[in-house]
């Protein structure tokens, strides 16, 4: 079956103001939504990723250019990512759907992981 | 440390313990409390966040830790000394604090995965911290929500009915008392003990009825009040340094109150009065617990106001049905403790056992007393009372008139419901 790389998009948001039980609570459904994945055999792995921009390099004129990473500007992070399995795109999408992300102004990009 | 991948086909995907951040967070902003001292309570609370923050960033991706608990103390420990040494610059005590925390990181005080730690000292100093009489009675109340039961602003405000931004403030407030009238992080003792505590226990007392008397809100957060306050009594009542007459009374009228609100609603939501519960639904752990600590109570001959509140549930509990409760036992409590506490409501309670006892008569003309003093004008139970003892003297029509005077007034919705209805049934059978 295909895979898919689930890049997970963080807008820096207010987790300062949250208690204690309400992190809990979202923790629990990221965890609900991967053990549903998990039980159909269809999450290959999830990695975390650190929380800053990273870096960008580029050879301009023989020179390689270290910049910080792309999404410094739009203040967005990447928080980590999940390889799934689904038949296409729209499975793939479908699976995501769920995916709490979604509900705390995060945005989930899809990538097809090209298996030829 | 929070940076190791952990492939999520092997991740522990065990659900987490219930409240297991909020323990932990409890905990952790008691045990940074003493380390980094009263003044720095706000410090501890923002380290104590950032680690649950890691956590809640981590976990999604590499599931759950074996250790959860541990991991998130080694977290915030870290989080600490990396805070402290970026300040050293700033603050020379910030070395010192520092290496304490690494002497208990390296001792495995906090972040051990071998056994637990025994965080009830901690924890007793941060409820007499917070309760300490130097603060404004609200701030206390707000400030032991915050530190000690790990609520949020907006958790509190719901809890209290109170507005979000007034909290804020008034937990602002408190802090800075805290540190003007250089409050320590102790266990009170020799003659400050009995007023410290005591101070602990009227919060304590004051977070359990607003839990347990839902005027309106979210419930769930008010279940949650319940079970912190008597979480929060018996960790006073269970410390022998700290544990007073008094203590183990609260202990006692709270669990006894408690063990009765799985029965205070139906299956169908609707509210059931006290003498019409089934008892066979009401929590026997709770209860047993009430009566081991209402006998630990009475070791000392002291009286106080939760003794008889507790002496009060204890009777209810002690009949097998409604019509076996010994109201007489009641009602001569009640009269001691109107001796004590002669506040509207008791005097309203008093004049239930009267009526009771004497017959509806007595009890009207009780009730009509406690009416005339006014600071119940908007109590939804002063007229509910009354209408319900017009109804037995036979007085259908002033009853009707008294529930629908009742429903006028502030109530929650099972109250309302459980109003109506009475209503309904009194027209009925006056048709």
């Amino acid at each position: 079956m295909p895979k898919f790389v689930l890049l997970l998009h963080d807008q820096p948001k207010s987790f300062a103001t949250m208690s204690p039980a309400e992190m809990q609570a979202v923790v629990q459904r990221y965890m609900a939504w991967g053990q549903s994945l998990r039980d159909r055999d269809l999450l290959v792995e999830g990695t975390k990723l650190t929380s800053d921009p990273g870096r960008v390099m580029r050879r301009t004129k023989g020179e390689v250019l270290v910049s910080d990473g792309p999404y410094l500007e739009s203040k967005e992070v990447m928080g980590g990512l999940f390889v799934i399995k689904a038949a296409d795109y729209d499975e793939a999408v479908r699976l995501a759907h769920d995916c709490p992300h979604l509900d705390y102004s995060g945005a989930i990009e899809v990538r097809q992981v090209d298996g030829r | 440390m929070a940076g190791d991948r952990v492939p999520a086909t092997s991740a522990v995907t065990s659900p987490l313990v219930e409240r297991l951040f909020r323990a932990e967070a409890g905990h952790l902003v008691a045990y940074f409390t003493r380390r980094l001292g009263p003044g720095r309570l706000a410090l501890a609370e923002d380290i104590v966040q950032d680690a649950l923050i890691v956590a809640l960033q981590q976990w999604p991706f590499s599931g759950v830790p074996d250790q959860p608990g541990a991991w998130l103390r080694r977290v915030a420990t870290n989080r600490a000394i990396d805070l402290l040494r970026r300040q050293v610059r700033f603050d020379a005590r910030a070395a010192r604090l520092a290496r304490a925390i690494e002497e208990d990181r390296r001792a495995a005080v906090v972040d051990s995965t071998t056994r637990q730690p025994d965080w009830a000292d901690d924890e007793l100093r941060m409820v007499m911290m917070c309760c300490h009489p130097a603060l404004p009675r609200g701030a206390r109340v707000a400030l032991s929500l915050k530190a000690v039961s790990g609520f949020s602003v907006a958790e509190i405000a719901r809890a209290l009915l109170a507005d979000e931004r007034a909290i804020a403030q008034r937990l602002v407030r408190a802090k800075r008392l805290i540190r003007a009238h250089r409050i320590r992080f102790v266990l009170p003792a020799g003659r400050a003990l009995v007023p410290r505590v005591d101070s602990a226990l009227d919060v304590i007392y004051l977070l359990f009825n607003e839990g347990y008397t839902a005027h309106a809100g979210d419930n769930l957060v008010r279940a949650d009040l319940c079970r912190e306050a008597l979480r929060l009594g018996r960790l006073i009542a269970g410390t022998r340094e700290v544990a007073t007459p008094r203590s183990h009374a609260l202990v006692a009228l709270m669990a006894l109150h408690a063990a009765r609100i799985p029965a205070r609603l139906n299956a169908a939501g609707e509210l059931v009065r006290l003498e019409d519960q089934d008892r066979r639904t009401w929590d026997m752990s709770l209860n047993s617990l009430g009566f081991q600590h209402l006998e630990q109570s009475m070791q000392a001959s002291c009286e106080s106001a939760f003794h008889l509140q507790a002496a009060i549930a204890a009777t209810h509990a002690a009949a097998p049905d409604g019509t076996a409760t010994d109201w007489t036992t009641i009602l001569a409590l009640y009269d001691r403790l109107v001796l004590l506490t002669p506040t509207p409501v008791v005097r309203l309670n008093r004049a239930v056992a009267l009526a009771r006892v004497a017959g509806p008569a007595e009890g009207l003309a009780a009730l009509a007393a406690v009416d005339r003093a006014g600071s119940l004008a908007r109590y939804y139970l002063l007229p509910a009372v009354r209408a319900e003892l017009l109804a037995e003297a036979g007085q259908a029509k002033e009853a009707a008139r008294a529930y629908r005077e009742a429903l006028k007034r502030q109530c929650s919705e099972p109250e309302r419901r459980f109003l109506q209805s009475r209503l309904d049934a009194l027209a009925r059978r006056s048709a």
